[in-house]
């Protein structure tokens, strides 16, 4: 195994897809979609689940017991439902100071507190002195889908409009920032947030929501690749409309990385009929956390399964998936 | 973003490009020398807004490209070292040696890590007196001066757990080497911006006149190269070969004159061996006699065995503008990012990885 393996790029879907799908295989994995959409009875629930292993444990504008809980409260909503019960595992680390974990608890409390959700069963296990980098954090979490949509990339059609709930790149670069003891003018904070609340708005609304994706690891860029290749759909979409903060543009200018890449913790993307993106916009804009939400592109054609940029001075360019992690260039 | 948007404007970069097929009256087939405008001009799709009859060739301005498999290998058998940690830049991680390459090495249980500069290396050795601190240093004269100030303090302070491995090279050669080729079809240059900005740009007025040809120092932004391309057809249709500065707000003549005065205080030119083009008089920088304390390969004296490279890769082909990336029967075949035959299609600077990345679907849909 190699890092890029869990990276959220190429090798890691080489791995689901030569590994896990086979073996495990069913139709609701092999929908790889953020979690499963199962039927218990009449009621359709969406069940999902995330490790975390993020160092540092805490970050500016989050912390690993934060990102736990609204990263899996984001792939609830992803398919559509409201987010109401979590687990947690804990892996903790011989020596972890008990303080780290109450901080810890008190963070994932907090977090479920403001999405809603309840942390209703876990597990603590400990490991041997260098077996664990401190604390590892796996949630599991179910929710009920209200609606009747079908929400997953195989819905996405050409026509449609790729709304974007807000900016992309702070978590990643908070993380950077934080791990190599970087310094920019201000602090740069993940945007760590649920985004449960906004996507249920879009449903209440009534807009016939597509498919929606949250933006993790491999950025916006990897997750759009991703979706046109599942929907065999050509994704245009445009540089200029992909809000970026001044800051974090900064940050990966002097660090040579692409924003696209770089991972978020409280965005998604939402494919929309044409016809209600402007609607749906205004219904995202009404949230806090989506205020900035903007339209960047749109569904062209079937069956290429591919993502173009139209960049900043106006040539147009592939959106690839990443191999593994960026790697800041050398010069 | 200030002084970045300025250079990003597409009204103005329209603009130039028809003033430059206004201009353009001959075909003329140009190099940029640095990896970052190729990957700038494929990123940015600038390629296509430059007249047809204008043939952009790239260059071998790609550090990590250029590395020798020999000093991989050597850098993963010095990492593989319990007592070591080997540091380098990220680029180099994914780089293939003869038979691995250094993110294999790190999931075997290698110390390796990524820092953003040498002196961060240096750190780790002060912090950590009980291991041996290794700087893999690769790079043109941009990042040269760096690792000289990292020798140099770590001589001041008598740190005797820091060493270097020296893959540094430099422009001017390698420019030599291509343009003094017989076979060569280059009519002209945009040297890199970043290397003159440190090393200034006498050094190539020799070059320009020696053997004819126009050398326009150029910035990396869009606006930059596409300024940077005018002012090449501009001398080539008036049939000069001057050196001019595209890249004025950052490039002096004289260049950074305390950055060269330190390295070569502690750096010598020798002969380098180029990752698949071979070796270049005078285009390596090492440690001076007096520095050499500080020297990896000595202080470990790792025997590395015979270097093996794939008999299928192009790179040196495509690192001295004789092909493009696509050219190559391994692209996008046998050789992708994941399983890569050569530098050059795993660097962030490298010509086959801009192809790969931006361009192979459109590539692929033109060939079906």
């Amino acid at each position: 195994m190699l890092l890029a393996h869990g990276g959220g790029g190429r090798l890691m879907s080489q791995l689901i897809e030569r590994v896990f799908v086979p073996t495990f295989a069913n139709p609701y994995l092999s929908r790889q979609h953020d979690g499963a959409v199962v039927r218990c009875g009449s009621v359709r629930v969406a069940f999902t689940t995330d490790s975390y292993v993020v160092q540092p444990l805490f970050f500016a504008g989050g912390d690993i017991g934060s990102l736990a809980v609204n990263g899996t409260v984001n792939d609830l909503a992803m398919c559509g439902a409201r987010p109401q019960y979590l687990s947690c595992g804990l892996i903790l680390e011989e020596g972890l100071e008990l303080e780290v974990v109450r901080r810890v608890a008190e963070s994932m409390q907090a977090a479920a507190g403001r999405a809603g959700v309840q942390l209703v069963t876990g597990d603590t296990k400990v490991v041997e002195r260098g077996k664990g980098d401190g604390l590892f954090v796996n949630t599991a979490g179910i929710g009920v889908v209200e609606s009747e949509l079908d929400i997953g990339p195989e819905q996405i059609r050409p026509g449609d409009v790729v709304l974007l709930s807000g900016d992309v790149g702070r978590h990643g670069i908070a993380i950077i920032a934080q791990r190599e003891s970087l310094q920019f003018e201000g602090t740069i904070e993940s945007d760590c947030a649920p985004v449960a609340e906004e996507v249920l708005a879009l449903l209440a609304a009534g807009i016939e929501v597509h498919c929606l994706r949250d933006l993790t690891r491999g950025g916006l860029g990897s997750a759009l690749v991703e979706l046109a290749e599942r929907a065999g759909a050509c994704v245009e979409v445009c540089e200029r409309d992909i809000p970026v903060r001044e800051e974090v543009r900064g940050a990966c200018e002097i660090l040579g990385l692409d924003p696209l890449y770089v991972a978020n913790e409280g965005r998604f993307v939402a494919f929309v009929p044409a016809a209600q993106a402007e609607r749906a916009l205004g219904v995202l804009r009404e949230h806090a956390g989506s205020a900035q939400a903007a339209a960047i592109g749109a569904v062209t054609a079937a069956g290429s399964g591919r993502v173009l940029m139209e960049s900043a001075v106006g040539g147009q360019r592939l959106v690839d998936r990443l191999s593994g992690e960026q790697l800041p260039r050398i010069c | 973003m200030k002084y970045v948007d300025e250079y990003r404007d597409a009204d103005k970069a329209r603009a130039l490009a028809a003033r430059l097929a206004r201009l353009s009256q001959h075909p003329w087939v140009v190099m940029e020398v640095c990896g970052g405008q190729t990957h700038a001009i494929v990123r940015y799709g600038l390629d296509a807004l430059l007249p047809r009859s204008l043939e952009l060739v790239h260059g071998p301005g790609c550090p990590v490209c250029v590395t020798a498999v020999g000093l991989l290998d050597l850098a993963m058998a010095i990492a593989a070292r319990p007592e070591v940690v080997l540091c380098t830049f990220g680029d180099m991680m994914r780089v293939p040696g003869s038979r691995s390459d250094l993110f294999a090495v790190k999931a075997e249980g290698a110390d390796v890590r990524t820092v953003y500069s040498p002196l961060d290396a240096v750190e780790l050795a002060r912090r950590q007196p009980d291991r041996q601190v290794v700087f893999f240093a690769v790079g043109f004269e941009t990042t040269a001066p760096a690792t000289a100030m990292a020798v140099h303090l770590a001589q001041r302070e008598g740190l005797a757990n820091f060493s270097v491995l020296v893959a540094h090279v430099r422009v001017p050669p390698a420019l030599e080497a291509i343009v003094a080729s017989p076979d060569c079809r280059v009519q002209g240059f945009l040297a890199a911006g970043h290397v003159c900005m440190v090393m200034g740009y006498a050094e190539y007025e020799p070059l320009a006149a020696q053997y004819r040809v126009p050398i326009v120092v150029t910035g990396f932004e869009p606006l930059d190269i596409l300024q940077g391309v005018y002012m090449l057809v501009q001398q080539l249709e008036a049939g000069t070969a001057r050196v001019e500065n595209q890249y004025a707000r950052t490039v002096r003549r004289e260049g950074n004159v305390q950055a060269r005065r330190l390295l070569e205080t502690v750096f010598a030119t020798v002969t380098r061996e180029w990752r698949g083009i071979g070796p270049i008089p005078n285009s390596g920088l090492a440690l001076r006699p007096e520095y050499s304390a500080f020297d990896a390969a000595a202080r470990f004296g790792i025997e590395c065995p015979p270097e093996h490279q794939d008999a299928g890769c192009l790179s040196g082909q495509v690192l001295q503008g004789r092909i493009k990336p696509p050219q190559c029967p391994a692209f996008a075949s046998r050789c992708t990012p994941e399983h890569p035959l050569g530098a050059t299609m795993v660097s962030s600077e490298g010509a086959c990885a801009a192809y790969f990345r931006y361009r192979r679907p459109a590539a692929a849909d033109h060939e079906s």
